[in-house]
């Protein structure tokens, strides 16, 4: 009962290493990276802001596929479903990052905080479902019940991801072209290439990172709930025995 | 399958001529809606009547989830869901029931909300064929993603308010495919990307859905 295990391993103490390592070097070149003449200081953002979005497509596509996995009958596991709800939960932290950094740059840079363009009307609409998801999740449920609800609400969810991406990008895109190439192409330099990169390595770990650990919790949170519910059963039998 | 819809689809819609929930509060709700955009935007200077497709539209969609949250609740109360499970019906039939009986109501409303932007906006209508096309894969997807969500929903304490989070982005799409859609065929002025497309985009959100909600509502009706 008083278990004072932590979520940790040498796999996540590991990992974790390697992401502070990679975040720091990534804050440290991308601090280096040369003002340009458009966007000022803000082109350093270039460093943390794409490798946001990055993990925030890889925990959606992690949602997805756990809750595929989940409603698969020969793969039915509560792992999925746990898995199905920490990667949305990081996912979460990164897309709202995600839609942070790009408005920081997009207030000096458009002079707006907000443009509704496609990549960021469907990162909003993303997070809008990711958040409707883990409400549903937060409803009280037996472990099955849960994990039918939340992967049949996660696929539904992902249904509407390429409609959703036609829908927004023929509103949007079509009218004014690519707003958000954050620096065009032609003059991208290689130092800018290398720290893009190493943002979506080091923003990886970290989303990994997390959700392993969130995973580990959730596991934990499991256990706790049979274990009680086991003590409870115990201390009845005792009663019982006893009077 | 189908005889089970057609039951499915029967009972609800007799429900709702004898309660008339959907004609005494839904519809009003909605002209209700039409009269406070009215109040938001300056009625003088052209901006509702320029705006009208989309009001319109989230008028729709505002109108949707009452008519969806009403339909869930025929089935959640007084030993329903299990009566329903016991009774042999196909699942696929009575989400095609449910998805049908939710459409024709949006169907009304539909008219009676396109009455009240042509009258109330000023708008005047060029390409009734678009319109019509469009409201109608409009609805189909709206009807049967809401039938989805709204079995989901209904079991739960939080039904009023998880509905319209979890349905509202997810029928983003259907909004800006069917108003611009609609746009063209109101102003009469041709877009970017046609009315077709837009028509398209709908017609394979309302076909996602639909199969989802034929294969998957079995699963969703269990957990109720």
């Amino acid at each position: 009962m008083n278990d004072r295990r932590g979520t940790g391993s040498v796999v996540t103490m590991t990992l974790g290493i390697a992401a502070f390592v990679s975040l720091a070097a990534t804050y440290a070149i991308g601090l280096t990276l040369p003002k340009t003449y458009e966007q000022g200081d803000y082109s350093k953002l270039i460093a943390i802001h794409p490798g946001l979005a990055w993990a925030s497509y890889v925990a959606f596509g992690v949602t997805a596929m756990a809750s595929v996995l989940w409603l698969w009958p020969r793969t039915r596991s509560l792992t999925w479903d746990l898995l199905a709800g920490s990667s949305a939960e990081v996912g979460v932290v990164f897309t709202a990052l995600t839609l942070i950094t790009g408005s920081i740059w997009g207030r000096p840079t458009w002079g707006v905080w907000w443009v509704w363009d496609a990549r960021l009307t469907l990162s909003a609409l993303e997070l809008t479902l990711l958040l409707g998801y883990l409400a549903l999740r937060r409803v009280p449920a037996d472990a099955e019940v849960r994990g039918r609800r939340s992967a049949l609400s996660a696929l539904l969810a992902v249904l509407v991801v390429p409609v959703n991406h036609f829908a927004v990008s023929w509103w949007r895109t079509l009218h004014q072209g690519e707003s958000l190439s954050l620096t065009p192409k032609d003059t991208l330099d290689g130092k800018f290439i290398f720290a893009m990169v190493l943002g979506f390595l080091s923003m990886t770990l970290v989303y990994a990172w997390l959700t392993i650990h969130r995973y580990r919790l959730a596991r934990r949170e499991e256990d706790v709930v049979t274990d009680d519910l086991d003590a409870a059963l115990e201390a009845r039998r005792r009663e019982a025995v006893t009077s | 399958m189908w005889r089970d819809a057609r039951l499915v689809a029967g009972k609800d819609l007799r429900i709702e001529l004898r309660s008339r929930v959907a004609l005494n509060q839904v519809a009003p709700f909605s002209l209700l809606i039409l009269v406070l955009f009215a109040f938001a935007l300056d009625p003088d200077r052209d901006v509702l009547a320029r705006a009208a497709a989309g009001l319109y539209w989230v008028a729709v969609l505002l109108s949707a989830l009452l008519a969806v949250q009403r339909s869930a609740a025929l089935e959640a109360t007084d030993g329903v869901p299990d009566s329903q499970r016991l009774s042999a019906l196909d699942p696929a039939g009575v989400f095609l029931g449910k998805a049908a009986a939710v459409a024709v109501q949006l169907a009304v409303l539909e008219v009676l909300l396109g009455v009240g932007v042509v009258v109330l906006y000023d708008v005047h209508i060029h390409g009734i064929v678009t319109l019509v096309a469009t409201a109608v894969a409009a609805t189909v997807g709206l009807a049967a993603a809401g039938t989805l969500y709204g079995v989901l929903a209904a079991g739960l304490r939080v039904r009023e308010t998880l509905l319209p989070l979890l349905l509202l982005p997810v029928v983003a799409p259907v909004l800006i495919a069917a108003t611009r859609a609609s746009e063209s065929a109101l102003t009469g002025l041709a877009t970017d990307v046609s009315s077709g497309d837009w028509l398209r985009l709908l017609a394979v959100f309302a076909v996602i859905y639909v199969a989802f909600g034929v294969v998957a509502y079995g699963a969703l009706m269990e957990d109720q």
